[in-house]
């Protein structure tokens, strides 16, 4: 049964996987990159909080340092690929496989870290009305976060350093031709990209799971791209101010997890189908213009054929009148 | 002034398929020379207006842009210096992003990028009268994005986009080749009238003699990596397509290889 709780659910979920989505769409739309390496910054992110507040730090500083453990992995995978020229896809994949020993060494060998002390989960309850729901909580975080979020992008990417990373992901050489050093510039994209996938990853931890799994990144790029391509087919048509594109890449998110909400209450589904469900979800809407061209170009063959068939039809008719 | 002194260029060093395309090159361009480049296919062209841009580096000579060595500075740094038109009229602009935001970019090719603004309204209003200038009307079409525009339309504004901030030198790297012959008139017009108010210095690699002949100040011919000819002035102007095709018989020992120069 779908209930409002589920689709709350959606909602607060999809707003914190939405910070993921806006990563994921830094690199594969601005930068035209498709960016591996989120696969193991999401649970780094995740793995730096739990075990950075398990240590006594204040939740908000151990976010901060998530947010700079994603910066680090972005540079690691801009440095494979723009100095030793290494395809991104690799280079992602290098630095994702590497991730992976190195989460489950900060979380000290374990493939789980519990959040045993206060989380900002916490400080938020500690803040709002007593007995204020789980989902609430994440939904006026989200909130919070994914506009502070969206208004810093938006400032960025207007700005003359934001402007260069859109030039150098639409045309690299028209770039460095106008003196943009490119390789900088990605390397930048990509630590901004990490950062907010970091970000995304610790306050899932903290808000959702109660703590770190190294199993969390699976499937990050595929959800990213889900989101990212439903948010555009729904909501952006052509030349949309650049704000109202984030705006839908959220709305994007949201409407990814509800879909996966509501899929995972239908008796026949198990948890574990989520992944199908998802590839089965962005192949479809990548494979979508293609089909929609053949359909189209189809469509105007057999028109055109009829349309000559019926004059070749009328021209023997007119030939045998006057024959 | 640009100067070229011995430079060697070679591809896949080291490799069964090395190949020496730049061979002891010299060449010195003085301020306000409008020099045209002919030569056949693999004469070497490109690659030396790729190693002035700083594409490539050269493994021998110097190059000196006034009296500084640009050896082997980057190519990002050159591009304060030097601005270029490339043969693909779809490498010189950003297709996802607006006209006046290439042109902003343009704009910005000569200082440091910071956190201000990529674009403020006083300089729409200089790139509104810039585009005026090229008349195509695009001073009305300023946030559309360029990748709608067509081959000729973007090369027009790649060539705005490479003198908005004066340049030192501009390189035009056979930027007609792939317009048809009207659009390529047009934007060759356009250059030339752009170079002449502007008082550039410019180097254009082209493959029609004609236009060789017809523009510039000065032609130079390439053959094996190296200047075969260099010619200015007086006898430029009163050269025939002709009187090349032979020159670079007497001097190469061989026929002009490409139909296209001739054709042209």
């Amino acid at each position: 049964m779908i209930t409002t709780a589920t689709l709350l659910s959606g909602l607060a979920q999809g707003l914190i996987w939405a910070i993921m989505t806006l990563g994921v769409y830094i690199t594969f739309r601005i930068l035209d990159i498709a960016d591996l390496t989120v696969e193991g910054t999401f649970p780094l992110g995740a793995a730096v909080t739990a075990v950075l507040i398990n240590g006594g730090m204040h939740p908000a500083l151990a976010i901060f340092m998530a947010i700079l453990a994603g910066c680090a992995a972005g540079f690691v995978t801009g440095v494979f690929h723009t100095m030793f020229k290494i395809p991104a896809i690799l280079s992602g994949i290098l630095t994702m496989i590497a991730l992976y020993s190195v989460n489950i060494r900060i979380m000290s060998d374990k493939a789980t870290v519990a959040i045993e002390k206060p989380s900002i989960k916490k400080l938020m309850q500690n803040l709002l009305p007593e007995g204020t729901a789980s989902n609430t909580i994440s939904i006026i975080l989200g909130v919070a976060v994914c506009i502070v979020v969206v208004l810093l992008l938006y400032y960025f990417f207007g700005t003359e350093i934001g402007c260069a990373v859109r030039a150098t992901g639409s045309n690299q050489n028209m770039a460095r031709s106008l003196g943009v050093k490119t390789d900088r510039i990605i390397i930048l994209g990509l630590m901004i990209s990490n950062a907010l996938v970091a970000l995304s990853g610790s306050l899932i931890a903290q808000l959702d799971y109660g703590s770190a799994l190294v199993t969390m990144g699976q499937g990050t790029i595929v959800i990213g791209l889900a989101s990212v391509i439903i948010g555009e087919v729904i909501f952006i048509r052509k030349d949309r101010n650049f704000a109202v594109k984030l705006a839908a890449i959220i709305a994007g998110a949201i409407i990814y997890r509800t879909i996966i909400a509501c899929a995972l209450t239908f008796s026949f589904l198990k948890a574990t189908d989520l992944k199908i469900i998802t590839a089965i979800i962005v192949s479809i809407a990548l494979a979508l213009p293609v089909i929609k061209q053949s359909i189209a170009e189809r469509k105007l063959r057999a028109e055109n054929a009829r349309k000559l068939d019926a004059e070749l039809l009328t021209a023997d008719m007119g030939g045998e009148q006057n024959a | 002034m640009l100067k070229m002194m011995h430079i060697e260029k070679s591809f896949n060093i080291g490799t069964i398929n090395e190949k020496k395309v730049l061979n002891d090159l010299n060449l010195t361009i003085n301020d306000g020379d409008f020099i045209t480049v002919i030569g056949g296919n693999g004469a070497g062209k490109s690659t030396m207006l790729n190693t002035i841009a700083g594409v490539y580096k050269a493994e021998g000579g110097r190059i000196l842009l006034d009296g500084q060595d640009i050896t082997y500075t980057s190519e990002t740094d050159r591009a304060r210096y030097i601005g270029r038109v490339f043969q693909d009229p779809m490498m010189g602009t950003a297709p996802t992003m607006m006209i006046e935001e290439n042109l902003a970019m343009a704009y910005r090719r000569t200082k440091k990028r910071g956190l201000g603004w990529g674009i403020s309204a006083k300089e729409r209003e200089i790139y509104r009268s810039a585009l005026a200038e090229l008349g195509l009307g695009l001073e009305d079409r300023m946030s559309t994005k360029v990748g709608l525009l067509s081959g000729g339309q973007r090369q027009a504004v790649t060539l705005l986009m490479a003198t908005l901030q004066k340049p030192k030198l501009l390189l035009l790297d056979e930027h007609t080749a792939a317009l048809d012959p009207a659009t390529s008139a047009k934007v060759l017009e356009l250059s030339d009238k752009i170079i002449k108010e502007n008082n550039l210095t410019a180097l254009m690699v082209t493959h029609n003699m004609q236009n060789a002949i017809d523009y510039g100040n000065r032609l130079i011919m390439m053959n094996g990596g190296k200047i075969i000819l260099d010619i200015s002035g007086e006898e430029k102007k009163r050269l025939t397509i002709e009187d090349l095709l032979k020159k670079f018989e007497s001097i190469s020992g061989g026929k002009f290889t490409t139909d296209s120069v001739l054709l042209g």
